[in-house]
């Protein structure tokens, strides 16, 4: 067991509701980056989705604006142990990505622009779970978190929302993405705290 | 915010029995050759991510865990100290 | 390389947002001008943070020597600066790196370039010259925003063979010839030129870091004679 060090605390406030195991609230929202942040403007922004048949449908930015958008207050926890209550966010759920995509994979790898990868569930993109958004806290996405587009998938560890999205490609297996090659969860349920393989 | 290699010399201490940011390493996606201090690195609480100063792909990813410490080095074609 | 715990003995105010921090650290086995440590925090619940800092000063084999810079929105080095007190434990980890650092038996000049508290590991090569009674030749410049921002001023500017040019961003004391600015190529005329083969350090924020380089590579200076450390905030 390491010394404790007094009166360190980190950044921390007190939590009004409960944290998954470990976690601990914060009011920043920390930057954490695998690579340079990507300068992708909205102009040359593309969206695609690849299915195991090599079909590819692909949205731009106007494609995007025409789609039905949703605001989205939620919780979100980041494996290195903080969490934020009550994010604001703004975008299209990926249920509407989907309805006019046939396939019968059942995962989802999501790749990023800089080269970035994380493997989800198909199922956990879907039903309302999950969002390709454009704003949040009612500003449009900084490049440092993740715009102009980021995926977020709040029921999970926050390395599964994609900062930079640009789109997703259906396995029939489970392949592991960046951070999921390098020792983490293979699927990152805060609840149950799957911080690592 | 991207740092230098030598950021990678406390992670990696105890893993390698040499000095890595001393250490010559090949990029095994374009072929540069460089001390590894001279890499761009992207240190996060999640881990430390080595990308080669020339092509900016992926050298090193380094995580520290509970039980030990993880790197993944198959960016490096080698690694010589 | 095993964790080593570590005391705090000594604290004094560098600047209005600075401090250098003296640990005792048994285990510790002294280390290389340049180099630097993790510190890991641990909170009363099991919260950790690491952090890395260069070394001020390399005198003692048990002893380490930081000077650390609040950055305001940084989770540690407010800490550090704020609360932290004489006889309050935190944990070390090195010496570490083998690149950015001087040896006393280097006899070529060496051309020192800091921005901020990027001086830090700079002045543990100033200090490990004056210890070592090297005579090997030295040149310092130094970017800070103002007189007041400056870590070790008087020291710098009375070190025997070492020529310490100052750059004020924003606001140059009274008299000072140069015009407050980022540095620019003009600010290399005082330092070692291409000709003198330096062996080139540079230490400061990333931004910093990056301009810098870009004007001694600009001037000619070979990159694999130009040596950075570059810092985030935290």
């Amino acid at each position: 067991m390491a010394i404790t060090t007094r009166g360190f605390g980190g950044r921390r406030a007190p939590a009004e509701k409960p944290l998954p195991p470990g976690q601990f609230l914060t009011e920043d929202f920390p930057v954490l980056s695998a690579g340079p942040t990507p300068n992708v403007d909205e102009a040359h922004w593309q969206f695609s989705v690849h299915t195991e048949s090599g079909e590819v449908r692909r949205w731009d930015w106007a494609a995007l604006m025409a789609m039905p958008v949703e605001d989205v207050t939620t919780d979100i926890h980041c494996v290195t142990r903080w969490s934020r209550f009550d994010t604001q966010w703004r975008g299209v759920s990926v249920d509407a990505f989907f309805e006019d995509v046939e396939s019968e994979a059942e995962f989802v790898m999501v790749h990023s622009y800089g080269g970035y990868t994380t493997n989800l569930p198909l199922e956990d993109l879907l039903d309302g779970k999950a969002w390709i958004t454009f704003e949040h806290g009612g500003e449009p996405l900084a490049p440092l978190h993740g715009g102009p587009v980021r995926l977020i998938v709040p029921h999970l560890y926050f390395w599964k929302s994609a900062k930079w999205v640009r789109g997703f490609v259906m396995q029939e297996h489970e392949e592991p993405g960046f951070w999921e090659q390098n020792g983490y969860h293979l699927y990152g349920d805060p609840w149950l705290e799957q911080r690592y393989a | 915010m991207a740092l230098d290699g030598n950021a990678l010399a406390g992670p990696l201490a105890g893993i390698y029995a040499f000095d890595v940011t001393t250490a010559r390493a090949r990029c095994a996606h374009c072929g540069v050759v460089a001390r590894l201090a001279r890499a761009l690195v992207f240190a996060s609480a999640m881990g430390i991510v080595a990308r080669c100063r020339a092509c900016e792909e992926v050298l090193l990813t380094v995580v520290e865990r509970p039980d030990g410490t993880s790197v993944s080095a198959r960016g490096l074609a080698w690694l010589r100290p | 390389m095993t964790w080593l715990v570590a005391e705090v003995t000594e604290i004094v105010e560098v600047t209005a947002s600075a401090r250098a921090i003296t640990l005792r650290v048994p285990g510790f086995r002294g280390a290389l001008a340049g180099q630097h440590v993790d510190l890991r925090l641990t909170a009363d619940d099991g919260y950790q943070a690491v952090r890395s800092y260069s070394l001020a000063d390399t005198a003692l084999d048990d002893v380490v020597e930081l000077a650390v810079d609040r950055v305001d929105d940084g989770e540690v080095s407010p800490y550090l600066v704020d609360v932290l007190e004489v006889g309050d434990q935190m944990e070390v980890r090195g010496p570490l790196g083998g690149f950015f650092v001087w040896r006393p038996e280097n006899v070529e000049p060496v051309q020192l370039i800091a921005g901020g508290s990027g001086i830090v590991p700079l002045a543990a090569m100033v200090r490990a010259r004056r210890r070592a009674a090297s005579t090997a030749p030295f040149r310092l410049t130094y970017s800070v925003r103002s007189v007041a921002d400056a870590f070790f001023a008087e020291e710098l500017s009375a070190s025997a063979g070492v020529d310490t040019t100052w750059v004020y961003t924003r606001e140059p004391p009274p008299g000072h010839a140069r015009p407050a600015g980022r540095l620019a190529p003009a600010d290399l005329a005082s330092t070692f030129g291409p000709s003198q083969d330096p062996a080139v350090f540079v230490c400061g924020p990333t931004g910093f870091v990056e301009a810098a380089a870009a004007l001694l590579l600009d001037a000619g200076h070979d990159a694999a004679r130009i040596r950075t450390e570059r810092f985030g905030g935290a």
